[in-house]
């Protein structure tokens, strides 16, 4: 599996929870920030994720996406 | 398996205006989720309330209306019985429904009025800076208890969902959290069911979703989420009556 | 019920109307001295497809009505000054999200619990709003049973027509006092409601009403329009005019105390005096152009004597209109004594010994 997902960063307000929440410990905080201020998470471990899909079902924002490609 | 990885359809694209970490967020995203399964985003009326969810209009994509601080459930009595094709629901928050608004909720609710409401309990006020309210739990500080609720001095919270439980009219009352991902889907099947509740014309649907504020509470988003294993001391997760499961099973029987 | 002549009271005729303006909703709260209104709707709406709800308090009534008329239905609420008090945040919303509902105040004693009795007390809540804001309801201040049914069914079409709510203004004994009514078929305009209703967002954009404008422009902008929508209102002012040239002294009265202001200038101008009446009907707008237009067209230092239910209300807004080009007395008689024709005769005569004016 891999982390086969768009990160809408600038949805993203570096809240944290899908990095707690993911079971697999794919995500993190970067250190970019977007045009919000807010420090966006990334991918740190994309080969781990499994699409499971707790970071969209925790996440305020909708950052998570289908990477329609 | 929950759809997951799209925005939902009757959600805008607006980004929200939400801190965070804050329970709106996730709970708009699900009563959107609901609004596009159950096909009725055409259908529905929303009425907004007074709190940090004022601007409810900017996000969902239905019809919606402002009511005054507290008076949401009697403009949804309204727009309901004048027009009983809409699917009409309220989104408040905690001091919206159970402070200034209890009279009204509670009556409409007493009624049976044929409505879908979704209390968001932050346990305060969140947009006028994080002041008590009748959901704030003993011994929490909050800017108007600056030394912890003292129920001797401001009373006991209210159990919203335990109390509406006890009316006839309502059809669905249930609590449900937001702090672990079972949770959330709990919670939109709880919304769903608490809309069903008006499609089946079974009665009042109202769920009260126990909800994170991080910036209120002076924790992070992830403290918050922990912090309401705390809150559900006092404020138990269950659904406390379900009229619509009944008549499901009773539907398929048939 | 067509052109039926019926006995009824003030409050019937009002309920009457807005029946014969094909109101569907009525949400309201027992007071009194209105408690009719609810009743007949209470028994009148159901059999003519529509609702009827009675609210736990008038708080929660106009908050029905509110979300009635955002569905696009016609809905009136009713009640007297003590429940029109609690009404008025929702008025000051009403008008801020230009919804057409109608209200009706018949108004009673007061300040507080006051009484039960006549009184013209709430004109300045009604007329300068007790809502929060710059916002007016269009007011209609009925004298008679027939004009309470005619302008409350009239109100639900001005009400749609500037999208804007309507208040009937009347009182405890013109509300109570049987008349003879007839049940006229009235012409009432409904206007379309497609481009504002919140139906639903079957097969057009998702629309909201709202009045909350963070951006300071957009509020200023807001407020200009309603302005705009306001002085867009004279169009419809309503007043009585029996003011002839010769007259020296000019009589302004609403609503019950019209009645006996009336008959007492009729009196008089029978014995030949010089005195008119002139009788606002519409309190909003104000009817000040036509009161400036009998100073212009009289030529004399004209007296008005304002006499009213109250300690002295409208009697600035007559102020206001005559711009200091005449004298304008104040008669007030607070609530709930009712004076006799007479007695409103004596004192237009002492304004026209005081001023060394002969008769005629």
């Amino acid at each position: 599996m891999i982390f086969d997902l768009k990160i809408r960063e600038e949805r993203c307000k570096g809240c944290g929870l899908c990095v707690y929440f993911c079971p697999k410990k794919v995500l993190d905080l970067s250190n970019k920030r977007n045009s919000h201020g807010y420090k966006v998470v990334f991918p740190k471990n994309p080969e781990k994720c499994n699409l499971c899909g707790i970071c969209y079902i925790v996440c305020p924002d909708i950052v998570f996406v289908k990477d329609e490609k | 398996m929950p759809k997951v990885f799209t925005h939902p359809k009757s959600l805008k694209n607006t980004l929200f205006h939400y801190c965070p970490g804050c329970g709106h967020s996730i709970v708009h995203r699900l009563l959107c989720e609901v609004i596009d399964e159950l096909n009725i985003q055409d259908k529905c009326l929303g009425i907004s309330s007074i709190g940090c969810a004022v601007f409810l209009y900017f996000y969902i994509d239905v019809d919606i209306i402002e009511a005054p601080h507290g008076r949401a459930c009697a403009a949804a009595t309204g727009a309901k019985r004048a027009t009983p094709d809409l699917i009409v629901f309220t989104y408040q928050g905690d001091g919206d429904f159970a402070a200034i608004g209890l009279g009204e909720s509670l009556h409409a609710a007493l009624r049976g009025e044929k409505i879908t409401v979704i209390m968001i309990n932050n346990t305060l006020y969140g947009m006028t800076g994080g002041q008590m309210s009748p959901t704030t739990v003993p011994g929490q500080i909050t800017t108007t208890t600056p030394e912890g609720r003292d129920p001797d001095i401001f009373g006991s919270p209210i159990k919203s969902a335990e109390i509406l439980a006890s009316f006839d009219g309502v059809a669905f009352s249930g609590r449900v959290t937001l702090n672990t991902p079972k949770r959330i889907l709990e919670t939109k099947k709880a919304i769903k069911k608490a809309f069903l509740a008006q499609i089946y014309n079974l009665g009042f649907g109202f769920v009260e979703v126990l909800s994170p504020c991080p910036v209120n509470w002076k924790m992070t988003p992830v403290e918050s989420m922990k912090y309401i294993d705390e809150l559900t001391k006092t404020f138990p997760i269950g659904i406390f009556k379900d009229k619509v499961s009944e008549f499901l099973k009773n539907e398929k029987r048939k | 019920m067509k052109n039926k002549k019926i006995l009824a009271k003030g409050v019937e005729a009002i309920a009457f109307g807005a029946l014969e303006a094909n109101c569907k909703c009525y949400f309201g709260y027992p007071i009194t001295p209105q408690n009719e209104i609810p009743e007949i709707m209470a028994q009148e709406l159901p059999k003519r497809g529509g609702i009827f709800l009675q609210a736990e308090s008038e708080l929660s009534a106009i908050n029905m009505v509110l979300g009635a008329v955002a569905t696009g239905k016609r809905a009136m609420v009713s009640s007297s000054s003590p429940g029109i008090s609690l009404m008025c945040e929702t008025f000051s919303y009403l008008a801020g999200l230009e919804l057409p509902a109608v209200i009706v105040n018949v108004m009673r004693g007061g300040p507080g619990l006051g009484g039960i009795e006549v009184s013209q007390g709430d004109y300045f809540q009604a007329v300068k709003g007790g809502g929060h804001g710059d916002y007016h309801f269009l007011i209609l201040a009925p004298y008679n049973a027939q004009e309470a049914y005619e302008l409350t069914a009239k109100a639900f079409e001005l009400a749609e027509k500037y999208r804007n709510p309507v208040m009937i203004l009347s009182d405890a004994i013109l509300g109570q006092m049987k008349e003879p009514l007839i049940l006229k078929k009235l012409k009432i305009k409904e206007y379309p409601k497609d481009d504002w209703a919140l139906t639903g967002a079957k097969g057009r954009p998702a629309r909201f009403i709202r009045s909350l404008f963070l951006n300071s422009q957009e509020l200023r902008d807001h407020n200009l329009r309603l302005q705009k929508k306001y002085r867009a209102m004279q169009k419809d002012i309503k007043y009585e005019n029996q003011v002839d040239k010769e007259d020296e002294i000019i009589v302004v009265a609403f609503g019950s105390m019209a009645r006996i202001c009336k008959e007492a200038c009729q009196n008089l101008k029978n014995k030949g005096y010089p005195v008119g009446f002139f009788r606002p009907i519409t309190l909003f707008p104000y009817p000040a152009k036509p009161i400036q237009k009998l100073i212009k067209n009289s030529g004399k230092k004209l007296k008005f004597l304002v006499s009213e239910f109250n300690c002295g209300q409208m009697v600035e807004d007559v102020k206001i209109s005559v711009e200091g080009k005449a004298e304008v007395i104040s008669l007030p008689y607070p609530p709930s004594i009712i004076p006799f024709p007479e007695d409103i005769e004596k004192r237009i005569k002492k304004c026209l010994r005081s001023s060394h004016i002969q008769k005629v």
